[in-house]
């Protein structure tokens, strides 16, 4: 239970892996433009990595009426450790599937899903509920904000989950701070107030990629991440993936269908009918 | 901690979810006004019951009684002392009262009850609802000197029409027996309305006296002197008068019991002389006039005469007997206030031949006795009917006697307490629909708390948590609301008499001159956790259908 607790607060960013072999880099603060102008050219990584998500002939049919469709047919891949890894495919082809299944928010009908070597996709729920609100970021092509809920809030609200309203309400400063300085490090810092519905499309999902990591993760599953932005807005939300996975080393999915989009990441899988296609 | 949050944010955003709640604040108001109200009139009524009935009553089958009252209560007080405060002997017996309304005699049917009048206020709460002051202290059957209450004892309230009581008694027996016997009239009293004549002559009954009699008013040796030879010249009078002048004056003097008294030697005069005293239950008197104000017509200081039968069961007669008013008895209980009248009990066995003729000790009716608790009632009873033969006793508790009565304001309360209860229910149909609808709407945000990790029983925790608050933001407001209307209930019925002209209380009709209500917080708190039963209830199924929503759906969900 504690190793999945939020991070400790005095984390500023993101909480590294312990046995990260890269030496610990700059932390990310200031604005966000300085933060963007600091991206920097994938660094040459010839030492394998261990793998932090690997998915094993994954199955998945969803049934309409009395049809059964199949959606994923046997999927084999993994993610290693602090790789941005891009998920391409056609519309159907099941990549949202396989994101949700990687992110244990459906189970798969045959196959396992591992998470550090260890089987995830048979866990409890309970446990699931954990893994999903401290060790696995998420974020949507609808950003998925609440409404009733500030940026503020909403970026918080994962740490309302995971601890009670006593625990939550005597660590209310650290918490809040943590989240703001979040907000800060995706730019949106002088929007902490605002309501989804007063912010714009970039905004609410530099809010919901904040909303992601408050918890410290190790994974990102990123869901069309910019399939509901204008070029350049979903260009700026590309850069501050690509700087998170830079220099926090955070491994991220991301799914997508336009091919610009994916070349930026470190690596592409294709999904062709529910099979993978090595690009 | 999210749960709370979002939960206050819906209940701040979703107006249309207070508007459901609005039948619960409606049912949980008007539960608690029902409630006091009827817990008001039900404790009112059980202490007039209360007030006249004694704890428990020993009484005969037979009207005539059993004799030797002492003996009885020594016997009783061998059963049952420990548990005894006091005990009176009374004698009930049906009568008629009769007295001069106007220019005619006006009877009404009464039960006369003979009293002791030094044991009566250890045994029961007669005095209390005596209007003079002494007389509450200690009940007596003399004509006290004025000072009789004007003020309602019950309500406290000052109406002025009973200011003339204070002088009501002496001053007013004096007032009227001087004028009779100034006018020479026939009748024993004369036509009084008395409010507008003593409204009139600014200073009550002495003022009248002054203005129409000064010469008896202030010299009662004169009007002795004149009634003497007016008493002495009316047997002469009358015989020619009854084929002479006029006739209804003299079907009236035959009627008129002072003519057999008329001698020259037992002459009585109603100037110095009182008849045996007599407690009347008020509203054989008061009457409400057009203006809703309270007239008299009889007062202390009259004289009325009371028919009985006689305790002779072999030739059983009517008897007839005067008694002057001493006092008014007003328990605000129409039923006694309108057919009690209380006479001394030596009187009464008297004047029936309730007495052993060769002993000399009385019969009585019945024996009531007061308890040190009162709740040790039913106990006492049982002892005393062990001990005393049934054929001739019948030992009763006030409860058993007005049983039918308490039973019926229970039964009352009862009903509507359910069908009320069923309002709020109804209104937990609206929250379970609104419940839904909310379910529906917030699809997507209970997706994406669940992708953000919060379990099925976090969701379901969110709407329960609603439920609850909605339940208590309506029962709160309820409750509150009920309470105003029960604190205000009198002026709000004053209001509503003045919109709609009509009287909402009529004091008249339940004598209480305000709605009485006593706010039990037991049965607030009852109504309160009912209305939150229903309010969380009816969130469960709408709680349960949003914890169990697939997340994947449900993120999808358009």
């Amino acid at each position: 239970m504690s190793d999945l607790q939020p991070a400790a607060p005095a984390a500023r960013v993101p909480r590294r892996r312990s046995n990260d072999p890269q030496p610990a880099g700059p932390l990310l603060s200031g604005p966000h433009a300085e933060m963007a102008a600091a991206i920097e050219p994938a660094a040459t990584e010839t030492a394998p990595r261990p793998a932090r998500m690997q998915a094993a002939r994954l199955c998945k049919s969803y049934r309409k009426g009395r049809v059964t469709i199949p959606v994923l047919r046997g999927v084999d891949m993994e993610v290693r450790d602090g790789e941005f890894l891009a998920i391409i495919g056609q519309s159907g082809s099941g990549k949202s599937t396989l994101l949700h299944l990687l992110g244990t928010l459906d189970a798969p009908d045959e196959g396992e899903v591992r998470y550090n070597g260890q089987r995830i996709d048979n866990l409890p729920a309970a446990k699931r509920d954990q893994l999903r609100n401290c060790r696995i970021g998420m974020i949507f092509q609808f950003y998925h904000l609440l409404p009733e809920f500030s940026a503020l809030e909403n970026v918080l609200s994962p740490l309302m989950i995971a601890s009670g309203a006593w625990n939550f309400y005597r660590r209310r400063r650290q918490h809040a701070a943590r989240a703001q300085e979040l907000l800060e490090l995706v730019g949106l810092g002088h929007r902490l107030k605002h309501k989804p519905r007063e912010l714009s499309g970039g905004e609410m999902q530099r809010a919901a990629i904040a909303r992601a990591l408050v918890a410290g993760p190790d994974v990102l599953l990123a869901d069309e991440p910019t399939g509901n932005l204008d070029r350049s807005t979903g260009q700026e939300i590309l850069k501050i993936l690509r700087t998170l996975n830079r220099q926090q080393g955070l491994t991220i999915v991301m799914v997508t269908h336009d091919l610009a989009i994916a070349e930026q990441a470190d690596r592409v899988v294709r999904l062709v009918e529910g099979r993978v296609q090595r690009a | 901690m999210y749960k709370f949050l979002l939960c206050w944010r819906y209940l701040r955003t979703r107006y249309i979810a207070l508007a459901s709640i609005l039948s619960v604040t409606l049912g949980v108001a008007t539960m608690i006004v029902v409630n006091s109200v009827m817990s008001g009139f039900a404790f009112e009524m059980k202490g007039r019951i209360h007030g006249i009935l004694s704890d428990v009553i020993v009484e005969s089958h037979n009207m005539n009684g059993f004799v030797d009252a002492d003996y009885h209560v020594q016997q009783i007080s061998l059963v049952a002392g420990d548990y005894i405060e006091g005990m009176t002997p009374t004698v009930h017996v049906p009568g008629m009262l009769t007295f001069w309304q106007g220019n005619q005699l006006s009877t009404r049917q009464v039960t006369v009850i003979g009293i002791d009048p030094k044991t009566a206020g250890s045994a029961s709460d007669l005095p209390k609802y005596l209007q003079h002051p002494e007389n509450r202290r200690q009940p007596s059957f003399a004509l006290r000197e004025g000072g009789y209450d004007t003020r309602d004892q019950q309500s406290g309230v000052e109406s002025g029409d009973r200011d003339f009581l204070a002088q009501a008694g002496w001053p007013y027996r004096r007032w009227w027996a001087a004028r009779e016997q100034a006018f020479e009239f026939n009748k024993p009293q004369a036509i009084r309305v008395a409010p507008p004549e003593l409204k009139d002559g600014e200073q009550p009954a002495g003022g009248n006296d002054e203005s129409e009699e000064p010469a008896s008013a202030d010299g009662g040796p004169g009007a002795l002197a004149r009634q003497q030879p007016a008493a002495d010249e009316q047997p002469a009078d009358e015989e020619p008068g009854i084929d002479g002048a006029v006739a209804e004056a003299a079907a009236a003097d035959r009627m008129d019991p002072f003519a057999m008294a008329k001698t020259e030697a037992n002459v009585f005069n109603p100037l110095k002389e009182q008849h045996s005293g007599l407690i009347l239950g008020i509203a054989l008197s008061s009457y409400r006039n057009r203006d809703n104000r309270e007239g008299f017509l009889l007062l202390p200081g009259d004289d009325v005469q009371l028919t009985f039968p006689n305790a002779d069961s072999t030739r059983p007669s009517a008897i007839m007997s005067k008694f002057t008013i001493v006092d008014f008895y007003e328990s605000k209980m129409s039923e006694y206030d309108s057919t009690f009248v209380f006479v001394p009990i030596e009187k009464l066995q008297q004047d029936r031949g309730m007495v052993d003729p060769t002993t000399k000790v009385g019969y009585v009716n019945s024996i009531q006795i007061r308890l040190k608790d009162e709740r040790d009632g039913d106990l006492v009873r049982d002892k005393l009917r062990a001990a005393f033969p049934p054929e001739i006793y019948n030992i009763s508790t006030w409860r058993d006697k007005q049983g039918p009565l308490l039973a019926a304001v229970q039964m009352e309360t009862a009903i509507l307490n359910v069908l009320l209860f069923l309002i709020i229910a109804v209104a937990g149909f609206g929250i379970l629909a609104i419940f839904f609808m909310i379910v529906v709407e917030k699809t997507r945000d209970i997706g994406i708390l669940k992708a953000l990790g919060a379990s099925g029983r976090g969701i379901m925790g969110i709407f329960l948590a609603y439920g609850l608050s909605l339940g208590m933001v309506g029962s709160g407001a309820g409750m509150l609301l009920g309470l105003l209307f029960v604190v205000r209930i009198n002026e709000i019925a004053g209001l509503l008499s003045r919109i709609t002209g009509h009287e909402v209380f009529d004091p008249s009709i339940y004598y209480f001159y305000k709605i009485p209500t006593i706010v039990d917080p037991f049965t607030i708190g009852w109504i309160v956790c009912g209305a939150l039963a229903i309010a969380v209830l009816a969130s469960v199924l709408p709680a349960r259908r949003a914890a169990r929503l697939h997340p994947v759906e449900a993120l999808r969900y358009e």
